[in-house]
């Protein structure tokens, strides 16, 4: 029933009918995946995080229209070939009835009507790091379809979203001014992730104030990075646009990546190109240092690692059967055991069978 | 890789120039809180716009919701590229200010309901799992 040649080849139809499959979890999509694994490897991975209505969906609109337009080489800029683009956007699901409305699209109109972009949204049914479950056998799919770029928009949740990191090749961190909420305050989890710090929003008062506290903490976060930090402008406001705190390329040479801020705004397509550099810059330093290797077998042994616990879990509750692990549950519950010692002798029955 | 819960996706989409969208996104919580997946795509959205986005999220149900009295030319219009997509199982829902005497010929089109401003979400949301029951995507 899944079609993997017409995957293969293009056949949106096939591709979005294998993504319901992947997010339901079936026995096809899996089978599907073993063979279209072959064929992954070759997109650029690019995240998009940071805290609800920062701009996520605005950005991956514009990054798309760029990434789709390439650039003729231009003032010492190499230029950038038009590249397919697969947009995958996450969205909460209710906790409490398991529905879900996903809005992304709303920002993202102008990409209609072009067949080498393909927008997918996606509901974070019950995971909670920022992606679903199925968000990386779904980036998988698009990247074995041939997508050049896969955008891949988290959850606006502002914390604890190491799934993202782990799972882009390149994390973008989106701040904006006027959130309400301090912009100190998301400092703590989001910077670490963060490959590119992006200020959107940058036409609206306080940004220039966001830049000033996102490199003071970076200045923290990033020891190294004083020595090669450069502010090029050598004023204080976020001039468009520009990359306020950059390695210097010859420096950059080293192992360190330091992230750099970029102001934008989305809704008046300012600062995207700088933007793009910044992503190509690092997808460039991720090949040079030998980081993309090393992130990549980071993030497969993760993803083999968590899928051999649920094959073992899997395995141990089908050998023990509902009755012993209900067994098990009542004396938990009755603080006859603890849970613990519990999971310790149902693991040690289930290993005897 | 485990099985879950398969979850109906429903796209609910406002074509035409008309202003405002609070009856789709009335409609759109509604069929959230019945634990569906609601793709909502705002307003202004053309036919084109609205088949393509039904392509790509593979979306079991589209609820169009109509006020500006264009239905007799927009309806025809989604029909034909969903099925020019090959969507033909996708089952269309219209809802908004729609004429009685309209219904038949829009029932005639293969939409699968037409609901005025006085349709219950409970009645709409019932419709909507019934139109896809017994559908093995
Ligand atoms: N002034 C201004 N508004 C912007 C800019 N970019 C986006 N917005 C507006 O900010 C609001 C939220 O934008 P989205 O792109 O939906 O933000 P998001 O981060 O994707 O939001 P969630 O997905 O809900 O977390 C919208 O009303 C946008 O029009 C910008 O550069 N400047
Ligand atoms: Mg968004």
């Amino acid at each position: 029933m899944l079609d993997v040649p017409a995957v293969l080849g293009g056949d949106r139809r096939a591709l979005a009918r294998l993504l319901t499959q992947i997010e339901n979890g079936t026995a096809a999509a899996e089978a599907a995946l073993a063979e279209l694994y072959p064929h992954t490897g070759q997109a650029h991975l690019i995240g998009v995080t940071g805290p609800p209505g920062s701009g996520k969906s605005s950005l991956v609109n514009q990054l798309a229209l760029c990434l789709r337009r390439g650039r003729a080489a231009q003032g010492g800029l190499p230029a950038r070939a038009p590249a397919s683009v697969a947009v995958v956007a996450v969205d909460p699901s209710s906790p409490f009835t398991g529905g879900a409305i996903l809005g992304d699209r709303i920002r993202m109109r102008d990409l209609a009507g072009d067949p080498s972009v393909f927008i997918r949204s996606m509901a974070s049914r019950g995971s909670l790091g920022g992606l679903a479950r199925a968000t990386g056998d779904v980036v998988k799919a698009l990247d074995a379809a041939g997508f050049d770029k896969i955008l891949i928009e988290t959850v606006g949740a502002g914390q604890s979203e190491v799934d993202i990191a782990r799972a882009a090749h390149t994390t973008l961190v989106v701040e904006a001014p006027g959130l309400g909420d301090d912009v100190q305050a998301i400092k703590a989890g989001l910077l670490e992730i963060a490959d590119i710090l992006v200020v959107n929003k940058s036409d609206l008062p306080g940004a220039a104030a966001a830049v000033r506290a996102l490199r003071a903490s970076l200045d923290l976060a990033h020891p190294a990075a004083r020595r090669w930090a450069t502010d090029s402008t050598g004023h204080h406001g976020p001039a468009l646009g520009s990359v306020v705190a950059r390695p210097e390329p010859e420096a950059g040479a080293g192992p360190w990546w330091v992230p750099p801020i970029v102001a934008t705004v989305a809704i008046e397509s300012q600062g995207l190109e700088t933007l793009l550099d910044a992503i190509d810059q690092h997808q460039a330093h991720l090949r040079a240092t030998g980081e993309l290797a090393r992130r990549e077998r980071e993030r497969l042994a993760h993803e083999l690692e968590s899928r051999l616990r649920d094959q073992l879990l899997a395995e141990l509750r089908d050998r023990l059967g509902p009755l012993a692990l209900d067994a098990a549950l009542n004396q938990v519950a009755a603080r006859e055991k603890d849970p613990g010692s519990a999971a310790r002798e149902l693991a040690a029955q289930a290993l005897r069978l | 890789m485990s099985e879950t819960e398969s979850k109906l996706r429903v796209l609910v989409a406002k074509p035409g120039l008309d202003g405002h969208d609070r009856g789709a996104k009335v409609i759109a919580r509604a069929l959230r809180d019945a634990g569906m997946e609601v793709i909502y795509t705002g307003l202004r959205q053309t036919p084109e716009m609205i088949a393509e986005a039904a392509l790509q999220e593979d979306v079991a149900v589209v609820g169009l919701s109509i006020l500006s009295g264009a239905h007799m030319a927009l309806v025809p219009r989604v029909l034909a590229l969903l099925r020019a997509n090959g969507l033909d199982d996708v089952r269309l829902f219209v809802g908004g200010i729609i004429p009685d005497e309209d219904v038949p010929a829009l029932k005639a089109m293969g939409v699968a309901g037409v609901f005025g401003p006085g349709a219950s979400t409970g009645d709409i949301i019932a419709a909507v799992r019934a139109s896809v029951a017994g559908q093995t995507s």
